[in-house]
């Protein structure tokens, strides 16, 4: 039990994909001016980073070596075929929002890497846990980016109205520029206070 | 299809919906590589000639394979394996062609199979409903476009790392505080030219 709690604590904190490793930020930043689509969107990857663990977990005694990365990514791309067809039936709205992202998932290099860095060599319980794990990690970090994004640039969180009536919307929050300000300062913050920790 | 003049296309792909800058594709290896300025010379030339070529065949299978056997849920596996078998041949016909020009790509290369860019590109093509001229210009911009975020960064983090930074924002975060003032300047173009 006790490796997955450590587990747990090294993908969402320590090792945080986003902010120690900076990996698979490309796909997501762009969908983090919007809370309810970054939500699912993170919830995407969280599902898909863990099913494609377990399965190159099950299957890597079967996967010859030189064919590895090329079957990795079919597997992520079959859960992210399934991710991106029931968005399609269950919430075409946010689908629609999210236009080619889903499928960019694919190329996500956190999922990627975690099938190649972990999968490989552990058992498919301790895989799959380290995925959904790895997946949290990143979905709190654009958790919080969304927030504050949608906060100051619609003065909404989750669509409902929360800044006063007279707050003028920070357009510069919702446009791409401000994706990469955010991520910067919250990297600037978590280091600065693992140095004064340490 | 939209009614956008190819060469509209080209520069807009260029500058103002730079795939970097504007969409957050191929961010991964922006990051990482952009510390030297000669690998990303190298591996913004090897993406164009991918995304160019990938974007291309991409648009002839799904005009003349995906819709007509309405294969449209296998659309993401068939895209990342023409991705993967353009790169493989193209390194092979490079190895051949130009050892030289091989060498000094190394490593890019297979790398570009999973450059998110090279997918990106071909979802956003299929997506608007390019022709296959657009397509092509579209593809090819997107490259140039990539190419020159990338030596753009490359140049200034080389001035960068010289300079005093707080230490917790060194390396990643001013890296990123850069690319975000760097996308600010490629949007000012926005009033000249729109897409989407």
């Amino acid at each position: 039990m006790n490796k997955y709690k450590e587990i747990f604590f090294k993908n969402v904190w320590y090792e945080n994909p986003v902010f120690v490793l900076v990996l698979g930020i490309c796909s997501t930043l762009a969908v983090t001016n919007n809370l309810k689509n970054t939500l699912i969107m993170t919830i995407g990857v969280l599902l898909v980073t863990g099913f494609s663990n377990l399965t190159v977990s099950l299957l890597k005694s079967f996967i010859p070596g030189k064919v590895r990365m090329i079957t990795q990514v079919l597997i992520i791309s079959f859960y992210v075929i399934i991710v991106d067809i029931v968005l399609r039936a269950y919430l075409p709205d946010v689908s629609k929002a999210l236009g080619p992202y889903v499928g960019l998932i694919i190329t996500n290099c956190i999922i990627m890497g975690r099938a190649e860095a972990f999968a490989q060599s552990n058992s498919p319980l301790l895989s799959f846990w380290d995925g959904v794990t790895s997946g949290l990690g990143y979905m709190v970090v654009l958790m919080v980016i969304a927030f504050f994004r949608e906060l100051f640039g619609f003065g909404t969180v989750f669509g409902y109205r929360i800044m006063p009536e007279g707050f003028v919307n920070w357009t510069i929050m919702v446009m791409p520029p401000s994706a990469f300000f955010m991520l910067a300062l919250f990297i600037w913050i978590v280091k600065g206070r693992g140095n004064n920790n340490a | 299809m939209p009614d956008i003049n190819p060469l509209v296309l080209f520069f807009a792909s260029i500058f103002t919906s730079n795939i970097l800058l504007s969409n957050f594709l191929g961010m991964c290896s922006f990051i990482s590589i952009s510390k030297s300025l000669k690998s990303s010379n190298g591996l913004g030339m090897a993406v164009t000639m991918v995304m160019t070529v990938t974007t291309v065949l991409n648009w002839g299978v799904e005009k003349y394979i995906i819709v007509p056997f309405q294969l449209e849920y296998l659309r993401y596996i068939i895209y990342i394996i023409v991705i993967a078998a353009v790169v493989q041949i193209l390194e092979m016909v490079i190895d051949r062609v130009s050892p030289n020009l091989y060498i000094s790509l190394g490593i890019f290369l297979p790398l570009i199979t999973v450059n998110c860019a090279i997918l990106g590109v071909a979802l956003f093509m299929q997506l608007r409903n390019y022709s296959l001229i657009q397509s092509v210009f579209f593809g090819f911009g997107s490259g140039i476009g990539w190419w020159l975020a990338i030596v753009l960064l490359a140049a200034i983090r080389a001035k960068v790392d010289k300079s005093p930074v707080p230490a917790p924002l060194k390396g990643v975060g001013i890296t990123l505080i850069t690319i975000g003032i760097m996308a600010m300047a490629f949007i000012g173009f926005a009033g000249m030219i729109n897409v989407q």
